[in-house]
């Protein structure tokens, strides 16, 4: 019982933290669904907005401005990825891997060529901490300050602003650019520049949230972003098991994402808090959970399809 | 009005599979032509719409529309000058996007994509009446998703697509092929009112010699990447399919060769 209190005891944290990483989820979702790439950059640009926003608070900067900062670094990242694959001619996949080991080499250089640095939460007012969590449930802080609170608000702006994107001339273009490039060129859109476009969004998202994990553990780690996909790809794909039945908006679906990294986050909290897992092993969890939820469609359609039944073939 | 000047084009070039495509064709349309398109299989049908749309650089020659020479322009940027529906009706649309997004994507070919909404109301008005005169009930199912229609819907919007933004010039490139003989003949002769009502100049390759004779004020034949036979006017009317198949030996020194026209 003792565990199912320790599982309690941290779920506003889970929940925190999967909010955090649904930013990260919903970048993917916006290459892996709408672009119909599967980009690798994210493992490296997650710990670039981390590193970056971590460096800057800690120099005195406002903490804004060291979150522009990350976005706009994890932009960069995207635009490289985007200009490997589309100017260069280099295979999606493989120009994300490229960025994303080139990046191993920037963060640790932002990071002055260290594997790990710290906030210290006491000399910054930060966005989201884990101390403001204990903070809020001791009174210490106004409720506002909860990270659930703040990241959910986050989530929620993006969310909004992402539909109104999506909606646009612009944004439409780029969903066509994913759903058929043939048709998209056929019908005057530029699908390189597109891609590019499409590839900058999603890593800037990412970098935000490498960004306010990196404020919410209080440090930026060479490691932090390692399986981000594995982990962005988990969240796209609860969230739509979940709620593709019920979810047909664009902006609800951005939503199902978010929840998806939520369920995500508290799974794996109760897997650690319940049984006496040693967490080396969560990735490998992690890599199982997201290889069987890809496989279940995929099978379904191969081996469990309903036979047709042809009406009035027996006519012909 | 379009002008195809000596174009050549080789496919895998240096290996086994090399392929030459297009051997110093050369074809000028006139404002307001409709040409059909037959040849035997290979003879560089399609790779004569993919040269004008730009689908991939041509070897040498140039192809000027209305006097610009279009011959370096990327693919997406040619577009706003032409109008294409593909042999494959998955080619032509989005499948999981809506049939109205579809319609607006294309009423915007060729303009910059800004961030102004995507799909106003008035235009939600003017495509269910565009929809109403294709007569296949797709005006009740505007925000369906593409992907649920059928091939021949699918090539009747994809038409309806290529035309709502006017095109110098319409490429319909064997765009009934892929449709059950009914569906190809609705499609067909819905293809001919969106030509005449817009005069648009159109190259319509088909496979189907019937059909090129009865479109159409002009017929041209490949051969090898190079037109052998190109008739017009009142010759043209008078023409059957034997006289082709013959007038098609004497000029290119061999049988005509293509499966699918000569058993349609």
């Amino acid at each position: 019982m003792a565990n199912l209190a320790s599982f309690f005891n941290a779920l506003p944290g889970a929940v925190s933290q999967g909010l955090i990483w649904g930013i990260m989820a919903i970048g993917v979702y916006i290459t892996y669904k709408l672009l119909d790439v599967a980009d690798l950059t994210v493992d490296g640009s997650f710990c670039t907005g981390g590193a970056a926003c971590v460096m800057l608070i800690t120099a005195g900067y406002n903490v804004w401005l060291a979150l522009l900062a990350a976005v706009l670094v994890g932009m960069i990242a995207g635009i490289v990825t985007g200009l490997l694959h589309t100017a260069c001619g280099i295979p999606a996949i493989l120009a994300g891997i490229l960025t994303q080991l080139g990046l191993w080499s920037v963060n640790l250089a932002i990071m002055g060529m260290k594997a790990n640095q710290s906030l210290n939460v006491a000399n910054h007012e930060l966005l989201v901490s884990l101390r403001y969590l204990q903070d809020v449930s001791k009174g210490e802080r106004p409720f506002w300050q909860h990270p659930i609170f703040v990241a959910a608000l986050f989530t929620l702006a993006l969310v909004v602003i992402l539909y109104w994107f999506f909606g646009t001339e612009l944004g439409s273009s780029i969903r066509a650019t994913g759903a058929n490039p043939h048709m998209a060129r056929a019908q005057g859109i530029n699908t390189n520049f597109n891609i590019v476009l499409g590839l900058m969004i999603s890593n800037g998202l990412v970098a935000l949230s490498g960004a306010l994990l990196a404020q919410y553990q209080s440090f930026a780690d060479i490691n932090m972003g390692r399986g981000a996909i594995v982990i962005g790809l988990a969240a796209v794909i609860i969230g739509e098991v979940v709620f593709s039945h019920i979810f047909h908006n664009f902006g609800l679906k951005l939503i199902a994402v978010s929840i998806g990294s939520i369920i995500y986050y508290v799974v794996i909290q109760a897997v650690v808090s319940l049984s006496e897992i040693n967490t080396n092993y969560l990735k490998l969890i992690s890599a199982l959970i997201v290889a069987i939820f890809l496989t279940i469609p995929y099978w379904k359609g191969k081996y469990f399809a309903k036979p047709v039944k042809r009406g009035g073939s027996s006519h012909a | 009005m379009l002008e195809i000047r000596n174009v050549y084009k080789t496919f895998n070039p240096g290996t086994v599979n090399e392929k030459t495509a297009l051997d110093g064709l050369s074809l000028r349309l006139e404002e307001g032509d409709f040409v059909t398109v037959i040849g035997g299989n290979g003879a560089g049908k399609s790779t004569m719409l993919n040269a004008v749309a730009g689908t991939w650089p041509v070897d040498s020659g140039n192809i000027l529309i209305d006097g610009i020479d279009v011959t370096r322009l990327p693919e997406h940027k040619r577009a706003k000058y032409l109008g294409r529906v593909f042999q494959d009706p998955m080619m032509g649309t989005a499948p999981n996007m809506q049939i109205a997004e579809n319609l607006a994507l294309a009423a915007r070919r060729g303009d910059a994509r800004t961030l102004k909404v995507g799909i106003t109301r008035a235009e939600l008005a003017e495509y269910r009446e565009k929809l109403k005169e294709l007569e296949l009930g797709l005006e009740d199912r505007i925000t369906a998703k593409v992907g649920l229609l059928s091939g021949g819907q699918r090539q009747a919007l994809t038409l309806l697509m290529a035309t709502l933004k006017k095109p110098r010039l319409l490429l319909l490139d064997e765009h009934t092929a892929a449709l059950d003989p009914k569906t190809a003949a609705k499609v067909l002769e819905l293809s001919d009112k969106i030509v005449a009502e817009n005069k648009l100049t159109t190259l319509m390759v088909t496979h189907n010699m019937r059909d090129a004779i009865a479109h159409g004020n002009r017929l041209i034949m490949l051969s090898a990447g190079r037109v052998v036979l190109d008739i017009a006017g009142e010759e043209k009317k008078k023409l059957t399919v034997q006289d082709l198949l013959q007038r098609f030996s004497t000029a290119s020194g061999e049988e005509f060769s293509n499966d699918r026209a000569l058993l349609s």
